[in-house]
């Protein structure tokens, strides 16, 4: 029972303090909503970067610990009015969905700098306090604890009073109000912004130092989960609410922490997101917000500014699939043919994903869950019951529609960015239940062996013949979604994405129109993913990451949403870009970040146009 | 039996009663008329009897069905179509799609999902068949628009004039061969010449025997086209009849010309400046003639 107390304590002790951490994540989120209307997902990297500069300060130069803090403050704070330029001052008339985006993009950029110039290995972040622990009642508290919690503590007062009694808080709360009528009472706004981010960003900056010191570790890839966990403690007190997101951080911080002690620490990650997906759907307000609506203008369209579409002649398309058939044959190099290959396989990637986002205007950024599925069933019916290739891939397929399916229904309540924030979690919850189903997908372990595809007779092994198989799957993906596209249902499809509202009053019933697209998608996004298993002959809970889901939207905004032929042609060139400038391909996420907040910057309707 | 009938419909928005206890039948063939200042309640009346928003109380019965707590794609499968106060069009879809998706629930379309997905993508004869039937209808409908639409077909509603888009709204509800046809506002920013053309078509549609709910701030219109006209006002219906009757109802006059304590002011002031002085319902005459 003593035992028991004293393992509860500790569990609670740590949970707090994880806890403040969230906590100050979530504010800062909370801030930038408020007053931008933007849920950051560059935070998550500003989290990071500020716990590299910290580990930077501390155990490079040895620099005492205010001063790392202080580098902290200037450097995030910095990073916070670059990223309110880019993300949100330039994309203030385009669609709502267009800032999340552009950080998205932002996002990419900044991990992919740390990875270059730190390397992506985790770099071991020694604490810089004194490792006593205080025993206070058979509990202990060690000096990072007490560190983290003061810190915590103190960041709220000083927000608190920022926000109550200075003229700039003052402005920050009233544009958070009403932006409109702030500026015309003389609030400048973009001053305003620009507060909200660099405070926000020292915020989660120091956050992100904090945790640094606290796991005694700092890795480039901890901004994704930092950024959504930020999101999910907000969510859980309520979007743009401040004094919400604090307690929702403890809340967070607390649930993981008594969820790790009972169901094993691989299950850190699991919590956030199922917790995050559970208060979209159930109470999208959040905890301790009064039951409010969502926002009440039309949130309807993903990313689809009126546009012209740029008609491609048949004959040139047809010359086009003709030249990639017969390029094997003028191309041996097995290289060049797998750079192709793997643009064909992410080109169904794009297909998939500008069919539910371009065409039926849910944004999804959980594609890469999809292909997991799919991955996982062909790769499992292959090994363990011996079935043919042939068999498997298509019931990867169906698995992955009806499972990506009955996944994402829930999220068919949400509309425009919330759905966007819902995808994201699924795909995260499909990777940590392939994480944690050891009997099923052996765990981190993968899957080793699966067998080399075939296609009605031996194993298709060769570069060009994968080739050809993956193009051929593309093409008939793509037959497929044309055919869609031109039938009742791709216009039934627009008419929900144009304008939900509308459409439902013309007797369109949207969950069962959004299932049927959710459902086309995750086929394609299956059969993909189950092919690159079979391709690769190994898998495992990281190779289809929020990355790949994050690259495929990008590749099908590059050609034009909802765009078939724009899918392909973004797929190709994203791929094959880096490629051809030999000398960039260790800065392709850079590029692909890049991309991404040009596009939606400068040409929002795509290379093609939106169809 | 009445086609419609609303019976004590109210809803509260957090302690505000928008619609406070509305009854109201609609007979067959019938075109009824909602008038009421800015705030009264009636387009929220409106996605209360379309099923977008849910009635806090009340009922709703078409054909003596209940249709309450129906999702809106429900009632339109009923019969119910809508247009929508500030105009919804789809803006990437051409004007001929726009009217197709009227069309939606007159399509034949299995119940299976897997069979609808199939119907989309094998172009079976059937299916072919009853697009072209659509089609046609569609086309038609938008041929009563004449010269206004029919050039367009093809064009992004988008790219239209703000009054081709509210035709290409109205052309949509009419493809859904509607049982009642609910319009919000349909002059709202257009100019007289608009204003009289659609007053034209609407009374075209009544001839037909259609049956018209009709929300409208332009009196004239309304005066012109409704067998009855209800008025509200915060959020309660304070009157009913025919036309000529509430032309003269004081409580109608008092609702849009403010309150008498107001007029009186209003009455005093002008007295002072020496300007004739109409009273308030000659004005309203003159405002509807």
């Amino acid at each position: 029972m003593i035992q028991f107390l004293r393992t509860f304590f500790d569990q609670t002790i740590n949970g707090l303090v994880i806890g403040n951490i969230y906590a100050l994540t979530a504010v800062g989120l909370a801030l930038i909503f408020g007053v931008g209307n933007l849920i950051n997902f560059a935070h998550g990297s500003v989290y990071m970067i500020g716990a590299y500069v910290g580990w930077v300060c501390v155990t490079q130069w040895h620099t005492p610990l205010p001063i790392a803090f202080l580098a902290v403050i200037i450097v995030c704070g910095l990073l916070g009015l670059l990223i309110e330029r880019l993300g949100l001052r330039s994309l203030q008339n385009s669609a709502r969905i267009a800032p999340l985006l552009a950080t998205i993009g932002i996002s990419f950029m900044l991990d992919q700098t740390t990875q270059l110039v730190f390397s992506p290995n985790p770099q071991s972040f020694p604490s810089p306090l004194p490792t006593t622990r205080y025993w206070i009642g058979g509990v202990s508290i060690g000096a990072t604890d007490l560190l983290i919690a003061a810190t915590g503590l103190s960041l709220a007062a000083i927000l608190f009073f920022f926000l109550r009694y200075t003229k700039l808080g003052w402005a920050l709360r009233a544009t958070a109000q009403d932006r409109e009528a702030a500026q015309q009472m003389g609030v400048d706004v973009n001053a305003v912004n620009q507060t909200a981010f660099a405070l926000a960003s020292i915020l989660g900056g120091i956050a992100g130092m904090l945790v640094g010191i606290y796991f005694q570790t700092v890795y480039p890839t901890m901004s994704f989960q930092a950024g959504l966990k930020g999101f999910a403690a907000n969510l859980l007190g309520g979007l743009g609410n401040i004094p919400g997101a604090v307690l929702g951080g403890l809340l967070l911080g607390l649930i993981e922490s008594y969820g790790v002690a009972i169901f094993g620490a691989t299950y850190r990650n699991l919590f956030a997101f199922v917790i995050l997906i559970a208060i979209l759907v159930i109470r999208p307000a959040g905890l301790f917000t009064k039951k409010r609506q969502l926002p009440p203008e039309p949130l309807t369209g993903t990313f689809t500014p009126n546009n012209k579409l740029v008609r491609i002649p048949p004959w040139l398309v047809g010359l086009g699939i003709a030249l990639a058939g017969l390029l094997p044959f003028v191309i041996q190099s097995p290289y060049v043919l797998q750079i192709l290959t793997n643009a064909w396989l992410l080109g169904m990637v794009a297909l998939s994903v500008t069919l539910v986002t371009g065409t039926a205007g849910q944004t999804s950024l959980g594609q890469a869950g999809f292909m997991a599925i799919g991955a996982y069933t062909s790769a499992l019916l292959t090994l363990r019951l011996n079935w043919p290739f042939e068999l498997a891939l298509p019931v990867a397929g169906v698995l992955s529609a009806v499972l990506g399916t009955l996944l994402v229904l829930p999220a068919f309540r949400l509309r425009a960015h919330y759905v966007a924030i819902a995808t994201i979690g699924i795909g995260e919850i499909v990777s940590q239940v392939i994480l944690n189903w050891d009997n099923l997908t052996n765990g981190a372990m993968g899957l080793t062996n699966i067998p080399a595809p075939t296609f009605f007779g031996p194993p298709v092994f060769l570069p060009r013949e994968i080739y050809w198989y993956s193009l051929g799957l593309l093409l008939a993906a793509a037959l497929i979604q044309w055919r869609l596209l031109r039938s009742a249902l791709g216009r039934t499809w627009r008419a929900i994405r144009e304008d939900d509202v509308a459409a439902q009053a013309y007797g369109i019933n949207l969950n069962r129109y959004k299932a049927l697209a959710f459902a086309v998608s995750a086929f394609v996004a299956g059969l993909s993913g189950a092919f690159t298993a079979h391709m690769y002959t190994y898998i495992n809970n990281e190779t289809f990451t929020n990355t790949t889901s994050t690259l495929a939207l990008t590749m099908s905004i590059l050609g034009g949403m909802g765009n078939i032929l724009g899918a392909v042609v973004g797929a190709l060139a994203l791929t094959g870009l880096p490629e051809v400038f030999r000398g960039l391909v260790d800065y392709r996420y850079l590029i692909y970040g890049l991309a991404l907040v040009l596009l939606i910057r400068f040409r929002p309707q795509g290379l093609l146009g939106t169809e | 039996m009445s086609l419609l009938e609303i019976a004590h419909l109210s809803r509260n928005f957090d302690g505000i009663l928008a619609v406070d206890n509305i009854s109201l039948t609609v007979e067959e063939g019938e075109t009824i008329s909602i008038i009421g200042p800015n705030g009264a309640g009636k387009t929220t009346l409106f996605n209360l009897v379309t099923g977008t928003d849910r009635p806090t109380h009340g009922e709703i019965r078409l054909d003596g069905r209940s249709l309450v707590g129906l999702s809106p794609d429900q009632f339109a499968s009923r019969g119910m179509a809508r247009t929508f106060q500030h105009g919804r069009v789809f803006g990437n879809l051409s004007v001929l799609d726009n009217v197709l998706i009227g069309a939606h629930t007159r399509r034949k379309r299995p119940h299976n999902l897997v069979a609808e997905l199939l119907a989309a993508l094998l172009p079976f004869p059937s299916v072919r068949t009853d697009e072209y039937r659509l089609r046609q209808d569609a086309e038609a409908i938008i041929a009563l628009f004449g010269e206004r639409l029919t050039p367009r077909l093809h064009q992004p509603a988008s790219s239209l004039s703000y009054a081709n888009r509210r035709r290409v709204e109205l052309a949509r509800a009419l493809a859904l061969h509607p049982r009642i046809l609910l319009l919000d506002e349909p002059t709202a920013g257009m100019n007289p010449t608009e204003t009289a053309e659609m007053l034209e078509f609407i009374r075209t549609l009544k001839q037909r025997g259609l049956t018209i709910l009709l929300i409208e701030h332009k009196l004239a219109l309304v005066m012109a086209l409704s067998d009855r006209v209800v008025v509200m006002d915060n959020g309660q219906k304070i009157a009913e009849g025919s036309p000529e009757v509430i032309r003269t109802n004081p409580q109608v006059i008092e609702a849009y010309l403010g309150h008498k304590q107001h007029q009186r002011d209003v009455a005093a002031q002008s007295a002072q400046a020496q300007v004739p002085t109409e009273k308030p319902l000659s004005r309203l005459a003159v405002e509807t003639s």
